[in-house]
């Protein structure tokens, strides 16, 4: 049974276009220009959802992004579904279906709701409290407290959904569209400012738009009449661009911000595809008028999280923009007059008010008046101390107030009613100001936090500016627009205003009830349910920190960041502290202002976009030849080449053999290639590498190690002298552009006067490395008028030449310690000089062998891979390395730092070889190492680096860090693994070809 | 997120950018002179001021120029930005 409270219609709802929508499985209708909150208003459903902690029943309380209740699951079950969506914020649609959240097995009836009678037993902290001991227990204690946690349920298939980004660049951003904002924007405009209005709702207008309070006018007007004129003007003003549906989320340094905005969610799901839902505005301003208004606060007293229990302004919007009437028997509850214009807008249309419940003595504005012309009874002085209503408020209790507000006398009426519109004052949304690193200043007289001190070129204007009437928010926004806009004329000089001045005030953070706090549940978060007396028992507890109280009781730290309660929260601080609000501060306001969704955040940078990768040319023959890939920084490697079903062992043991033992191929185009070029060049090499450079000769290449300036290795690689001045220095293919950034930062900033220019020719060669004895047979088939005796072309020299047409730089380099030659051709030609070297190695059995084969290869030869057998904590010495450490040279990059005492200390952790006594026993990489077993604990010397199973030597070999390691040269050691203990051996980093007599083979 | 005036590109968003550290550090001439609490001092000191602090900055995604800038932490607001080699502005 379902009643329909619509009462009017309203000239933003369309009758003509009903609308069907499911919430909680049930069907009900609403209107095309209804939200899924004033949709269920109108079929008398309040009950929407349940509290996060206790599972209290509660109701929708607000009509805007403010909500703290009504938080549903949009879409459950599909892979649209999205949780924690402000049933006041949702534009329903033919199809659309919600449900409640954090409830089961249904809202009506939620067994979570036993938490609501437990509640004595969970005060503030309770969590901290309680499964503090004993510290083994968390685990258990987690499981169950992950399961009752969290809110909503996040979708399991992928989103179905396009989001995009954009970059906005303005003069001048306008946020909120109510009267100061759309004045504002005007008068921005016709000055020729560049100009953006943004506002969250799908309608311009802010809450003049539906005002009706009989007494207010401009130019003679009513209010929302003469704004609806100033909104239709907005169409002819060039230079100003409008964004409905359009929620600033951050508001960062510099006049940055980012935006949502909105633009299929209020579409049938037919009409969603193909197009982007959100869209992620990234907004440079040169200046920002925040208009984002105030919201409106509701009272602390017993029990008034109630379904039925809004706030006034919202039951006001219901019933002017909505036409919805929000109950039948309808109680105001106020500290100051709005309510009696809420009260005014029911009674116009017929809806019955029952009384208007007032904490001040009196009020003689001529709304007040008017109510009490109407027969609506006032009770000055009292204040609800209690209400009823499991799932629906049925009745208030009130008593008089006393004096000093602190207590209640006299005898108790209850009043019956289902709705109860509350009126706390307002508090002006100075969110994304703070944000914005401007800072707040408290005004005693308006008991608010107003913007003080701006960090950026903004204002804020109308309420969020601390102006409430209208007739000084277009006074000060005159003002305001002249000063900051720096313009001489504005529209807003001569505008003639009426307004109903209000002028008793009187405000109480927590109300008074008969009964002792201890007893009452005043809730000041309401989707945390946090209440008065947790924030009191934080104080007795010792915090005094806004920020301690705000995380122990967790008020405020809802999906709402409690836009309602915060207030409130640092009144009772500052009340039972005995301290000035303005010396208490707030919390920190911190982005987004109201939730965002991943797929917004991210954009289009989702699946393969989601990160670059670089290949090189020859990938696809690497495809076609069905190599398995490994990411090396951006680039994809190939990682091996398996034969018929073999597994990465196999094929890495065959690929090893056969470079050994005949030919083998890589695609060495990744490593990093610097262009070295000036007159200075080999100077620069000599203060940037440990090893010295000066007497390299034209055409021969020569290893390089580079160290930071803590003498630690940072990289390494093979530099070769291609003129007088002109070197290419190739790095390893993760350090590439770490490299050429810090040369850079050495030549620009420390060494000016070097005549030295980098480029980086990483992407503009491919390179093709051709190893094993049989190699140079191969290279003479594809170059046969190169000379390829070791007299002409010896080990680490260079030649420039030709295959067939395209030229070609050839090193005669090695790093599996076999005779091998990179061929460097340019990019484009890759994957041809690949196949040329395939087709000519194929009578030698030459195999392409990916980086697994190349790590087996060069820890046979006991080469360091930086990264792998360092980590930054590694010098020369400490890699047994000293030979490449020049004694001569004055200076270079970290020398000084490897004689620091501590870089000089014998027991550094030192890398050495390993042998396991079972040469079948391959060691984990990463293994830790210990020299005794029956210690507890275990004292670790160091760990794994690098092992494998060498085919060519029939055993297995590992290189590891160890501390003191270059002195236990043939000691046992031990790696104690999970199951078993393995015996190791410190053995020569070199395992295989020490003399390196296979490099002229 | 800054909007940084590169000397030699002009306003850019901070993402171009990098940032380097302490400013005016100069890497001693002659380290080997240097006693240890001398080099460490070179080598790991920095200061980390709430207020006017001057910086590095690298146009890392753009000229990768390096160029000083004078920031206050407290509040990042750019008070300067000068070429590597110039004179800081006075205070």
């Amino acid at each position: 049974m379902t009643k329909n409270l619509r009462v009017k219609s309203s000239e933003y709802i369309d009758e003509t276009n009903r609308i069907s929508f499911k919430f909680n499985g049930k069907t009900y209708h609403g209107f095309k220009g209804d939200t899924l909150a004033s949709a269920l208003l109108a079929n008398d459903v309040h009950l929407v959802g349940r509290s996060f902690k206790y599972h209290r029943p509660r109701g929708i309380m607000t009509s805007g992004s403010e909500e703290p209740n009504a938080i549903v699951q949009v879409n459950p079950g599909t892979n649209r579904t999205e949780p924690n969506v402000r049933a006041t914020e949702v534009e329903i649609y033919e199809g659309l279906e919600a449900s409640s959240q954090n409830c089961w097995p249904s809202v009506e009836f939620d067994i979570g709701g036993i938490n609501n009678f437990l509640s004595p037993f969970f005060p503030a902290g309770f969590y901290y409290k309680t499964f503090m001991w004993p510290a083994s227990f968390w685990e258990k204690y987690e499981f169950f407290i992950r399961h009752s946690a969290g809110l909503g349920k996040s979708p399991t298939a992928n989103d179905p959904d396009i989001y995009d980004h954009r970059n906005i660049h303005c003069d001048v951003l306008v946020v909120g569209a109510g009267i100061s904002g759309i004045l504002a924007a005007k008068n921005a405009a016709k000055n020729n400012f560049k100009t953006l209005l943004v506002d969250e709702k799908n309608e311009l207008g802010g809450s003049t738009i539906y005002e009706n309070n009989e007494f207010n006018k401009i130019d003679n007007k009513a209010p929302s009449e003469w704004l609806k004129k100033e909104i239709e003007e907005l169409k002819n003003v060039k230079n100003l661009e409008i964004k409905t549906r359009t929620s600033v989320a951050a508001y960062h340094q510099y006049n940055y911000l980012l935006a949502r905005e909105n633009l299929t969610d209020h579409l049938e799901t037919k009409d969603k595809t193909n197009k982007i839902r959100q869209r992620l505005l990234k907004i440079r301003a040169k200046k920002v008028i925040l208009a984002t208004g105030a919201l409106e606060r509701p009272l602390i007293f017993n029990n008034n999280d109630r379904p039925g229990i809004m706030l006034s302004s919202a039951v006001k919007k219901y019933s002017e923009f909505y036409g919805v009437a929000c109950g039948n028997k309808n109680i105001f509850f106020t500290n100051n007059d709005s309510a009696y214009e809420s009260a005014m807008s029911l009674y116009n249309k017929g809806i019955n008010v029952e009384a208007i419940i007032d904490i001040r003595e009196r009020s003689e504005s001529k709304i007040v008046k008017k109510v009490k012309e109407a027969g609506i009874k006032v009770y000055w002085s009292h204040t609800i101390v209690d209400t009823t209503g499991y799932k629906r408020l049925n009745s208030v209790s009130i008593m008089k107030l006393s004096n000093d507000g602190t207590s209640v006398t006299g005898s108790k009426i209850s009043i019956s009613c289902d709705c109860l519109g509350v009126a706390g004052g307002w508090t002006p949304a100075v969110h994304l100001y703070t944000q914005s690193g401007s800072k707040l200043k408290f005004d005693e007289e308006k008991k608010a936090f107003l913007p003080n001190q701006n960090t950026s070129e903004q204002i804020s204007v109308g309420s969020c500016g601390g102006d409430f009437k209208i007739d000084e928010i277009i006074k000060n926004l005159n003002q305001k627009l002249k000063d900051n806009l720096n313009i001489k004329e504005t529209d807003l000089e001569n505008i003639n205003v009426e307004i109903d001045k209000e002028n008793s005030k009187r405000n109480i953070w927590l109300l008074p009830s008969d009964k002792p706090l201890g007893k009452t549940k005043p809730f000041v978060d309401y989707q945390n349910d946090a209440t008065a007396k947790d924030i009191k028992l934080a104080l007795r507890e010792g915090f005094r920190s806004i920020e301690h109280v705000k995380r122990y009781t967790t008020t405020g730290m809802g999906t709402d960041q409690g836009k309602l309660g915060n207030m409130h929260a640092l009144g009772i601080i500052a009340d039972t502290a005995g301290v000035k609000m303005g010396e208490l501060g707030t919390t920190t306001f911190r982005p987004p202002y109201t939730p965002l969704t991943f797929g917004t955040i991210v954009g289009r940078n989702v699946g393969k976009f989601f990160d670059i990768f670089r290949r090189t040319p020859m990938n696809d023959w690497h495809v076609e030849n069905k190599a398995e890939f490994e990411n090396v920084g951006q680039w994809k490697r190939a990682w091996y080449y398996p034969i018929n079903e073999e597994t990465i062992h196999q094929a890495v043991q065959r690929e090893s053999k056969a470079a050994r033992e005949s030919a083998g191929i890589l695609d060495a185009s990744t490593l990093g290639k610097i262009d070295i070029q000036g007159s200075d060049a080999s100077e620069f090499l000599n203060r940037v590498y440990t090893n010295a450079w000066s007497k390299l000769a034209i055409g021969k290449c020569r290893y390089g190690l580079m160290l930071n300036e803590d003498g630690m290795v940072y990289d390494d690689g093979v530099t070769t002298r291609l003129g007088e001045n002109h070197y290419i220095m190739t790095t390893t293919t993760g350090g590439a552009a770490n490299v050429l950034g810090k040369l850079e930062d050495y030549l620009q900033t420390e060494w000016p006067e070097l005549d030295v220019y980098l480029t980086s020719v990483t992407d503009h060669y491919a390179t093709a490395s051709l190893c094993g004895p049989n190699s140079k047979k191969i290279l003479k088939k594809i170059i046969p008028d190169l000379d390829l005796s070791d007299e002409n072309f010896p080990h680490m020299s260079f030649k420039e030449s030709k295959i067939g047409n395209i030229q070609c730089r050839i090193m005669r380099i090695s790093f599996t310690g076999e005779h091998s030659y990179e061929i460097n051709v340019q990019a484009s030609y890759g994957k041809d000089l690949w196949e040329k070297c395939i087709d000519a190695g194929k009578e030698f059995n030459i195999t392409p062998y990916g980086t697994e084969t190349m790590h087996l290869l060069r820890a046979e030869k006991g080469f360091i891979i930086v990264g792998q057998d360092t980590d930054g904590t590694m010098t020369p010495i400490d890699l047994q390395m000293d030979w490449i450490v020049s004694k001569k040279k004055y200076d270079f990059i970290g020398k000084r730092s490897l004689y620091r005492s501590d870089t000089m200390r014998r027991d550094r952790k030192q890398l050495v070889g390993l042998l396991t006594d079972d040469p079948n026993i391959v060691l984990e990489e990463g293994a830790q190492i210990v020299s005794e077993l029956n210690q507890s604990p275990l004292e670790m010397l160091g760990h794994v680096t690098s092992s494998y199973f060498s085919p060519n030597l029939k055993k297995s070999i590992a290189l590891a860090v160890v501390r003191g390691g270059k002195d236990m040269m043939g000691k046992k050691l031990f790696v104690p693994m999970e199951n078993k203990n393995i015996n190791v051996t410190v053995a020569k980093p070199v395992f295989y070809d020490e003399k390196n007599e296979r490099l002229n083979a | 997120m800054f909007l940084i005036n590169c000397p030699y590109c002009g306003e850019r968003d901070q993402q171009e950018f990098k940032a380097g550290g302490e400013a005016h550090i100069e890497r001693p001439k002659q380290p080997t002179e240097l006693s240890d609490d001398e080099w460490a001092e070179y080598l790991f000191m920095r200061k980390n001021i709430k207020g006017v602090q001057f910086e590095r900055w690298n146009h890392a995604h753009g000229c990768r120029k390096w160029f000083n800038m004078v920031r206050d932490t407290s509040n990042d607001e750019i008070k300067a930005i000068y070429k590597m080699g110039e004179k800081p502005p006075a205070q």
